[in-house]
């Protein structure tokens, strides 16, 4: 598959100068897309963890300045632990719900000036199996307007859209691959067209395709290792840059979208992997070439 | 060794260049293949160096038919065949001494045994100071004296020379059909295509003349007609 020495003058096309930077480009933007399905991935197993085997149960207002608001959250905080399966019952005070709100409200405001909802956070068991209809009416029958949110429905349509964005990153990874695939093949192709004679001299002289195809080979893998190390000089101060700006927005607007070592590792491999396609793709693109010759 | 049956060539849909070859060569013998300019003493060679496919016919080297050999045997075949290209084919990138190693090293031969056989045959043929040359630094005879010992470095059971001598001084022609001469006497079987008429009369060994696409045999003058037949005869 390897082959050390050359006797066909591969390292003086002038197109084998060029394919290291359309593969370093390509690699390059193929890792910018991974990083995002990575992180998207990452981002949605979190929110997945964190929020799954949590319930938010959201009191209304009380109706009139006299309503007694505080013996209606006892009510309510005492039927959530006397439910079975529940594991924690907390009670969120008004300034947690001002400091949640402040990215969007600023921190002038005031919790009397609003109708905020008490929200109650409730932590499950991780084998609760709590039917959330049958505690929503349990709890209405306490407080009318009661809401259980065990976030199920958001948490769904943020993963569709995580799974519908990483779906586009595959297919902008597929086409990448393929575009190196063509690259090469072109590559390889003119290869053998500017070195027609000597292949015809070498194959006449008893030459196996395989003897060849090794010396295209071995080249297009070290152009694409070429290409692959220019690629990671590029994305790793890409990486560091949109992960340093996303660190300097504010946290509630924006999710951490690190990466974990794995991570890293994936991206790490794809200029490994993307010579490795060139030099298959090149190898077989000769074998098929001289199958034609006699 | 080589056996042609009722062989034709003709390029597309052109006129058939070769007709009716019928003729076979016996292991150890040496022929010279003449014929006016255009005849196809190159095609003829083509085909017995298995560049070209004959449009018809039947052709047997070494024993096998060539119709019916699976194509990755005949990188085999072709190793046992030495040819002399009429203009010299030579890796203009690689040195004199890569270029005639060239035959060893895609039959797998270590590189200690290549380093000693090239630079024995080198010296040879008098181009032991030129080994890190490349060819286009040499002069037409140097290159002829390369292309020859790139032919005959792997020890060919056939040597096919398509013009040889054609750019050497008559001294040097004459050294270099000894050469073929030696190699012969170890059993290489010879063919040479050559417009040298009387180099051919002089060495006197049998030939394959070419007219208007048509092959007939002449016995040679002198004292080495090995085995050959012309039309089963």
């Amino acid at each position: 598959m390897f082959s050390r020495r050359s006797d066909l003058q591969l390292e003086r096309d002038s197109l084998g100068r060029f394919l290291p930077w359309l593969i370093a480009f390509m690699v390059y933007l193929s890792i910018l897309a991974m990083a995002g399905m990575l992180s998207l991935n990452n981002l949605a197993e979190r929110w997945n963890s964190g929020l799954s085997g949590t319930l938010t149960v959201q009191v209304p207002p009380p109706e009139s300045a006299s309503a007694n608001d505080a013996i209606r959250l006892d009510a309510i905080v005492a039927v959530l632990e006397k439910t079975p399966g529940v594991v924690r019952v907390e009670r969120l005070s008004e300034d947690h719900l001002l400091k949640l709100l402040e990215p969007w409200l600023g921190s002038d405001a005031a919790a009397g000036d609003l109708p905020l909802p008490r929200l109650i956070d409730v932590e499950l068991e991780s084998s609760a199996a709590i039917v959330v209809a049958a505690l929503q009416e349990r709890l209405n029958a306490i407080v009318a307007g009661t809401l259980v949110d065990d976030h199920g429905i958001w948490l769904q349509r943020l993963l569709t859209l995580i799974k519908t964005i990483q779906a586009l990153a595959s297919a902008v990874l597929a086409f990448i691959a393929l575009a190196t695939v063509g690259t090469v093949v072109f590559t390889t192709r003119t290869g053998l067209a500017i070195h027609q004679d000597a292949i015809e001299v070498l194959h006449l002289i008893g030459a196996q395709d395989n003897y060849i195809a090794r010396q295209f080979a071995s080249r297009a893998l070290m152009l694409g290792l070429k290409g692959g190390l220019i690629s990671l000089g590029l994305a790793v101060p890409t990486l560091w840059g949109i992960g340093h700006l996303a660190a300097s927005l504010e946290t509630g607007m924006m999710p951490d979208m690190s990466l974990p070592v794995s991570g890293w590792l994936v991206l790490g491999s794809l200029p490994i992997a993307v010579a490795l396609i060139a030099m298959v793709t090149a190898r077989l693109t000769v074998m098929k070439t001289l199958r034609k010759m006699l | 060794m080589v056996r042609f049956e009722n062989v034709g060539l003709r390029y597309d849909l052109g006129p058939e260049v070769l007709q009716d070859l019928s003729f076979s060569l016996g292991p150890g013998s040496f022929h010279f293949l003449v014929g006016a300019s255009g005849a196809g003493k190159s095609s003829l060679l083509k085909l017995m160096y298995l560049a070209l496919k004959p449009s018809r016919g039947l052709i047997s080297l070494f024993g096998r038919d060539i119709a019916t050999t699976a194509r990755g045997d005949l990188p085999a075949l072709r190793r046992r065949v030495g040819v002399v290209f009429q203009e010299f084919r030579m890796l203009r990138h690689l040195s004199a001494f890569d270029n005639v190693a060239l035959p060893m090293r895609v039959a797998g031969t270590r590189e200690s045994e290549i380093q000693r056989n090239v630079e024995e045959l080198l010296s040879w043929v008098g181009l032991a100071d030129h080994m890190a040359a490349r060819p286009p630094t040499m002069s037409g005879g140097q290159q002829q004296r390369l292309a020859i010992a790139r032919a005959v470095i792997a020890r060919p059971k056939l040597l096919l020379a398509d013009e040889p001598t054609g750019n050497v001084d008559d001294t040097m022609a004459l050294r270099l059909m000894h050469l073929f001469d030696e190699l012969n006497k170890l059993g290489t079987t010879v063919v040479i295509a050559t417009h040298n008429e009387s180099l051919v009369k002089r060495l006197g060994h049998p030939c394959l003349r070419l007219e208007n696409g048509h092959l007939k045999l002449e016995a040679g003058e002198g004292p080495n007609p090995r085995a050959s037949r012309m039309n089963g005869k």
